[in-house]
């Protein structure tokens, strides 16, 4: 039977739309309008052309920010994928403290972000913090205000603490759906844990991994709140993200036409990425029917 | 309506103006010829709408390269970007 053809539905979409265009739509046009003229305010404009364009994509500063945050995206890809899938690996399958794991997991997940950056702040503190006042006193001397290596210990493990139960939670779900009849299939051919983790769970979870890194990577590759309130960029700018150096560029020094067309190059890393996400998750789901 | 806040300038304006014009005129074509997506090079579906994001995507990311490393006159990207489009839709 032929379905019926009715575009009318779309007109359903129309509030959407609306929202979107003044929520998105019109400031992202603005940003593009910015990105190619200079201001000194007034809202009075200078015609600048790709100046700017040329200006971030060879300056040193943007360039520093940009591999600082990879750096950033890929140790924390590193730490939290292997983390999580071991995480997911020792969590109970059955019995009451299957709700108990659960709801401990997703409590870091529920608190806001500039709460947890408050957190770390203040546990890394040798003054008044728990971490660092330990750590002071095992001899080890630990400032994250003032040594570069310190600051990104102490922002990397706070992502680690913040976001590693995400990904636990979506492997934990993705082994949950494997049935007991592969798992009854590799104990009579006795294969090992390992055999077992390698050639039923992994593959297994592969679908649901993959979401993993893809949402991790966006994330972290987005993140401004917590690195900024633990610190603040610093020192120097060993901690200064894509987005913290933009915040900077556009509000603290109103440079807006080199943050404008900063935010559009750094838009388009993050809508190559978004594209690929999509692409990758329906391709997924197209081919598990 | 007031829009000075906006800034507009001519060149954003047409820039604007062309993409909006590119996405009436791909919508008109997906009603008057429809398609099947297809497979192409990147093993992924795709249908004309897709390819035409792949496409101004990629421009976005050749105009950027060709201004970041060339030090020629932007207007020769566009020409690549044209040749890219022109993959794109035939092999993509």
């Amino acid at each position: 039977m032929d379905k019926p053809v009715n575009q009318k539905a779309w007109f359903l979409v129309l509030p959407v739309l609306v929202l979107v265009a003044f929520s998105a739509v019109i400031p992202l046009m603005t940003v593009v309008n910015y990105s190619v003229q200079d201001t000194f305010g007034n809202n009075v404009f200078f015609w600048h052309g790709i100046g700017w364009f040329q200006e971030v994509l060879t300056s040193p500063r943007v360039h520093g920010a940009f591999g600082r945050q990879l750096l950033f995206s890929a140790i924390v890809l590193a730490i939290q994928i292997p983390l999580g899938v071991a995480i997911a690996l020792c969590m109970p399958r059955r019995g009451i403290w299957v709700s108990v794991c659960l709801v401990l997991m997703a409590l870091p997940l529920l608190i806001p972000w500039n709460v947890v950056g408050t957190i770390w702040q203040i546990l890394g503190r040798s003054d008044i913090g728990l971490l660092g006042r330990a750590l002071d006193a095992m001899g080890i001397s630990f400032n994250y205000a003032r040594n570069p290596l310190h600051a990104w210990i102490i922002v990397v493990v706070m992502d680690v603490w913040h976001w590693t139960s995400l990904v636990a939670l979506l492997a934990y779900a993705g082994l949950r759906s494997i049935p007991q009849a592969y798992y009854q299939a590799a104990e009579i051919d006795q294969a090992s844990r390992w055999k077992v983790f390698r050639y039923i769970e992994l593959p297994k979870m592969r679908g649901v991994l993959l979401i993993a890194v893809l949402l991790r990577f966006m994330d972290s590759f987005m993140i401004y709140t917590e690195p900024f309130v633990v610190t603040g960029g610093g020192p120097g700018s060993a901690t200064s993200f894509l987005s913290i150096d933009l915040v900077k560029m556009a509000l603290g020094q109103f440079d807006l036409g080199p943050a404008a067309a900063f935010s559009l190059l750094y838009f388009l890393v993050i809508l190559l990425v978004s594209w690929v996400f999509y692409t990758v998750m329906t391709t997924i789901d197209r081919a598990e029917g | 309506m007031n829009l000075q806040w906006m800034a507009w300038t001519a060149p954003t304006a047409i820039f604007f103006a062309v993409i909006a014009g590119l996405l009436v005129l791909f919508t008109v074509l997906a009603i008057l010829f429809p398609e099947t997506p297809r497979r192409g090079i990147l093993r992924i579906e795709t249908t004309r709408g897709d390819r035409l994001f792949i496409t101004l995507l990629g421009s976005a990311y050749i105009n950027a390269a060709w201004l970041a490393l060339s030090g020629l006159p932007q207007w020769w990207a566009l020409g690549l970007c044209a040749l890219y489009a022109a993959a794109v839709f035939r092999w993509v």
